[in-house]
């Protein structure tokens, strides 16, 4: 609808990278809009993974440049494209086992960026924390955030990786997969949880592999295999798109 | 019986932990039962001193309050920031070197030297571990420990402190108590700074770096500068212990590299309780003393290190600590009900 005036929050350009022979992104190149919810969708192997990995600094492009509105991001370490706020969760959770779950956000409180907004309340960080973890969904009792996270289904742990980006004041959230593994209760539950990111400004580039619950909130989706952009654009339209259905979805598969 | 119990026991974790300051202070029975293990802790060290029988004995609760604290400081790292620095004897080492020359070529009282010798040496062995601090698990505990070795053969080749020869003597204290209780107290300060530390922010910080330093990263937070700060609290003690020999010993050489000063804090650590920072120098408390006790065994004490790790690692991993805070906090639970 609007797609036309937003600008370019992040923009990859020429992205490539491969792994001994195993060439996983190959010339790769999309923009992430101001304000949308941009899906990132592909069969599995096709590089979306490390896609997020290229864009938040865990892995260094062979080739491209990455851009932040006018910052490069190519060559930032992962803690300082987190501290210009662009977040992200993993895939597979990555909890701190042995702090409670409330606990854990004081690791992203603690951070430059997080001081920077801390208002009135700065130097209460566990106050702070059990904010955030009722923001995403965390029952506010006295039992389920103060559990150690090792004890944690992982609903919650899915419910932590946002919380934990969200303690960033992010202006990016990529998440990998954030629904992947959730009953379909639990991601009833999380699509309003995104609504509520997107109408509070934040950007997110979401992977999915459920594709109902994914284009029921994104603006725009991209899909690649074999590291390789095969379409853009409504997710309607790219529905309908040939390519993505024979290689994504199947030829017969009605959606 | 036992099963409403255990059932009990979970119940009240959630409310310690949300209400842990208030619990605390809400009775003197509450209070009594906090504070028991650590003035105990605190009554021990000061009274051992003086009622240990003899110099002999004296100077042995010394060398077992310097293992103590390496012990301490293996255990901070190792278990609360994930490091497994295996560089003891080095801390040793530098603290001991810089303090013992300070002393020999200066002439400089121990009341100057020491706290030299623990913050200059706490600087000099995190700059030089500095560069290995993206290294993880045993790849770190493997360079740490060639640390000593390379400065073992620096002063050997070069005859840098007199080489082989050592300085000697360095001042002494001025009496004995001075030493001892100085020692001592550095022991009961850097335990209960360190519990303390841990269960501040930053001591979040440091458990998330062990936990998964990916995450860490993620948070916006540079874990190489985490892990910096972690270091340097943690050589300051080290150096502390080393500085503190070369005036105890009065005397400084390449014996400070020694490989003892690695390996029986590790012992030490694994013996009292891995973790709980208390628990190892409760380790070394007792290792120590013990292979005093046995020296006229010789080389055969090594086997007596060997049985308790084996023994301990096999059959009692929590260690000594962990295993009594255990049963005192059940103890609790039966009261309660």
């Amino acid at each position: 609808m609007m797609t036309e005036e937003k600008k370019p929050l992040i923009r990859l350009r020429n992205i490539k990278k491969s792994f001994g022979g195993v060439v996983a992104v190959n010339d790769l190149a999309f923009d992430l809009l101001e304000g949308e919810v941009l899906g990132l969708i592909g069969p599995n192997g096709a590089g979306k993974t490390t896609i997020v990995n290229t864009i938040t600094g865990f892995t260094r492009p062979d080739a491209g440049e990455i851009f932040f509105r006018e910052k490069k991001l190519t060559g930032l370490p992962p803690y300082k494209i987190a501290e210009l706020g662009v977040t992200r969760t993993f895939q597979i959770v990555r909890p701190y086992p042995s702090l409670r779950a409330y606990k854990s956000l004081i690791v992203p409180l603690w951070s430059q960026r997080a001081r920077r907004f801390a208002g009135s309340r700065g130097g209460d960080r566990d106050a702070v924390a059990i904010d955030l973890l009722e923001e995403v969904g965390f029952e506010r009792d006295a039992y389920v955030p103060y559990k150690l996270a090792s004890a944690l289904p992982l609903g919650y742990l899915k419910r932590l990786e946002l919380a934990r980006c969200l303690a960033l004041r992010p202006e990016v959230i990529i998440c990998d997969e954030v629904f992947s593994g959730l009953s379909m209760s639990e991601i009833a539950s999380m699509v309003p949880l995104v609504e509520r990111l997107r109408r509070k400004g934040v950007t997110l580039l979401m992977i999915e592999h459920r594709l109902r619950e994914l284009f029921s909130v994104a603006d725009r989706v991209v899909v690649i295999d074999f590291g390789v952009k095969i379409a853009e654009g409504k997710p309607e339209q790219v529905m309908q798109d040939k390519k993505v259905r024979r290689a994504y979805l199947g030829e017969e598969l009605e959606l | 019986m036992a099963d409403e119990e255990r059932r009990r026991e979970r119940l009240d974790r959630g409310i310690k932990a949300r209400t842990g300051g208030l619990y605390a202070v809400n009775s003197w029975r509450e209070i009594g039962y906090l504070l028991a293990p650590r003035a105990g802790l605190v009554l021990v060290l000061l009274v051992a001193p003086l009622v240990v029988p003899g110099l002999y004995w004296q100077r042995v609760l010394c060398f077992a309050a310097v293992y103590a604290l390496l012990a301490i400081s293996f255990d901070f790292l190792a278990e609360r920031v994930g490091l497994v620095c295996i560089g003891g004897a080095f801390m040793i080492g530098v603290g001991g070197y810089i303090s013992g020359s300070l002393n020999y070529y200066l002439g400089l009282p121990a009341a100057l030297t020491i706290p030299i010798g623990t913050l200059g040496g706490a600087v000099v062995c995190t700059l030089f571990w500095l560069p290995c601090l993206p290294l993880r698990g045993i790849y770190f505990a493997v360079v740490t420990f060639m640390f000593p070795f390379l400065a073992t053969s620096i002063i050997l080749a070069t005859g840098l402190f007199r080489g082989t020869e050592g300085l000697s003597p360095v001042a002494g204290f001025p009496n004995a108590w001075v030493g001892i209780y100085l020692i001592m107290v550095v022991v009961l300060v850097s335990i209960f700074a360190l519990r303390r530390l841990c269960g501040e922010d930053i001591g979040l910080v440091f458990a998330g770096v062990k936990d998964n330093d990916q995450a860490v990263l993620a948070s916006a937070v540079n874990i190489t500068r985490v892990k910096v700060y972690a270091l340097f609290i943690a050589t300051l003690i080290g150096c502390f212990a080393g500085a503190y020999i070369s005036h105890f010993s009065g005397f400084v050489g390449v014996s400070l590299f020694a490989v003892d000063f690695t390996i029986m804090p590790i012992a030490a650590a694994i013996m009292g309780g891995p973790g709980s920072i208390a628990g190892p120098a409760l380790g070394a408390f007792i290792l120590a003393p013990l292979s005093e006790a046995l020296r006229g065994f010789g080389q055969l004490r090594v086997v007596l290190y060997c049985v308790v790790l084996v023994a301990f690692i096999l059959f009692k991993p929590e260690g000594l600590l962990n295993w009594a805070t255990r049963k005192y906090h059940q103890f609790e639970h039966w009261v309660k009900v």
